[in-house]
């Protein structure tokens, strides 16, 4: 697979490691009344889909960004990769 | 009809006439007590357990495609109980002592070769905890043996115990370890669940649950609607996908773990070495053939096929140290796809939802567990507990912070 990075463009695969689905970056919030069950989903329960998947790399032999790669989980085809850093940012965090 | 020796001699005088389909194609039937989802290994075993040992009736075995094409035709044919821990040991030790006995139990032929298997050490940390695996496979009533170099390359004489990188400094046998042919095993407890009045239903892919106030009544399929007083799910590898259409999220990622087998060489392989450390595994087929493996390739896949960072990183493994295998050259490769769970280890439980049981998470360890796997599940689906060597397999170990990670990786399922 070719990951194209967003600032350093077509990357082997092999040059990232995989953490897992790009949910991870929403963390819950620790004080919230749920916050076991919550933590519990969040640290072992997974969408797990046939299809298009939304994911987190880790460009490890590279620049060391974090990626959240848009990629089909059947074909192996990637559609869209972005900055974790910039999909976070859109959903409110770390402002 | 019984098969044996008797029978083949028969057959032969008679010009081969008196040979039967081994399985029936029955249309299925609007309800049964018990279905299972899944013609895989382990679905055939439940159902084969079901109808033998805890003599259940009315079962049905629902399969998308056809029995034994998929993890069961798709992996590398190891059977071996050497692990560490305790929720874990003894039910691999039950699975194997169920493989010695399985040809004389459903009257197959699945060429049980008890080969042997090894796992390289090659530093005191890992003779360390070799060391304390092979106790606790012996308190669980397993064989285990510390080997020392010596005695590793008597056996194995072209075995490279000089890489620099990774020395051969002894490896811990287990000697009831060995080989199936894996196809015969789907085709044995198929035809042993057939026999018993089990209805096995290819080209019947499910498509739903029908679920009404917290309780299953049945599968929605291809084939219409078939109603169940209980719904056996063993799917592993499609675990998330199937379960999901009963709105479950489980605790598992699906990955792609790829395969290999060289050409046919004469003899030189007498049993299973495993590198761990450097990712790499190897057997040799009756055909002659080298048939090896490593890990997953590590991310999330439904494609039954992997990439090439890892088929280079195992021949790499391979090359260290089996030089002599450089030689050979690669006749196939192919990929399956696992269930990795959150801590390596499987799962065989009720639902939340009643009527509904579950078996899958078995990561790339699930065929050695086939025979143990479907005697459990069947006992789970007769008296709704779990056999004592599965009662750690629960759902809720996850929540419970009752998980069992042999390898200690937490919850990242590529790394188990």
């Amino acid at each position: 697979m070719i990951i194209n990075h967003p600032l350093l463009g077509p990357r082997d695969s092999a040059e990232f490691t995989y953490l897992g689905d790009a949910k991870l970056i929403d963390r819950p919030d620790a004080a919230s009344e749920n916050a076991a069950q919550e933590f519990y989903e969040y640290a072992y329960l997974r969408d797990n889909p046939a299809g298009w998947h939304k994911e987190l790399w880790f460009h490890e032999a590279g620049d060391r960004s974090w990626l959240v790669v848009t990629r089909n989980t059947l074909t192996h085809e990637i559609s869209k990769v972005e900055l974790a850093r910039d999909v976070a940012r859109s959903r409110g965090r770390s402002k | 009809m019984r098969y044996s020796g008797f029978k083949v001699i028969k057959e032969a005088l008679m010009g081969h006439k008196g040979w039967t389909p081994a399985w029936r194609d029955p249309e299925p039937q609007p309800h049964y007590d018990i279905v299972i989802i899944g013609g895989g290994g382990h679905g055939l075993a439940t159902a084969y357990y079901l109808a033998k040992e805890f003599k259940q009736k009315r079962i049905a075995v629902l399969e998308k495609g056809w029995i034994g094409g998929g993890n069961v035709g798709r992996n590398t044919t190891i059977i071996r109980s050497n692990y560490l821990l305790d929720g874990n040991e003894p039910f691999y030790e039950f699975s194997l002592k169920l493989w010695e006995g399985l040809e004389q139990d459903f009257n197959y032929n699945a060429m049980i070769s008890q080969r042997g298997i090894l796992n390289l050490i090659h530093t005191d940390a890992q003779r360390d905890a070799f060391t304390r695996r092979g106790n606790a496979m012996i308190l669980n009533g397993a064989d285990a043996e510390m080997l020392t170099t010596a005695q590793i390359k008597k056996r194995y004489p072209f075995l490279n115990t000089e890489d620099s990188r990774f020395p051969i400094k002894g490896g811990l046998a287990q000697h009831r370890g060995g080989t199936v042919r894996h196809d015969a095993v789907a085709w044995g407890y198929a035809r042993g669940a057939d026999s018993r009045g089990v209805d096995i239903i290819q080209n019947c892919e499910v498509t739903g649950f029908k679920i009404e106030n917290g309780k299953c009544l049945g599968v929605e399929t291809s084939r219409g609607f078939i109603g169940a007083t209980k719904v056996g799910c063993a799917v592993a590898g499609s675990s998330s996908r199937l379960m999901s259409k009963a709105n479950m999220r489980l605790p598992m990622e699906s990955h792609v773990l790829q395969a290999f087998v060289s050409e046919g060489l004469k003899p030189v392989m007498p049993g299973v070495v495993t590198f761990g450390a450097g990712h790499f595994y190897c057997s040799q087929s009756d055909k002659g053939g080298l048939v090896f493996g490593g890990d997953i390739d590590g991310y999330n896949s439904y494609a039954q096929r992997g990439n090439l960072p890892v088929v280079e990183d195992v021949c790499e493994g391979g090359m260290a140290i089996f030089p002599a295998f450089g030689r050979a050259r690669m006749l196939r490769m192919w990929g399956g796809i696992m269930d990795m769970s959150m801590d390596g280890s499987p799962i065989i439980d009720r639902t939340h939802i009643d009527g509904l049981y579950f078996n899958g998470g078995w990561c790339y360890g699930g065929f050695k567990a086939t025979p143990a796997s479907g005697f459990c599940f069947a006992h789970l689906l007769t008296h709704d507990a779990p056999h004592p060597t599965a009662k750690a397999y629960r759902f809720n170990r996850f929540e419970k912070g009752l998980v069992i990670d042999e390898k200690g990786m937490g919850n990242q399922p590529n790394l188990h």
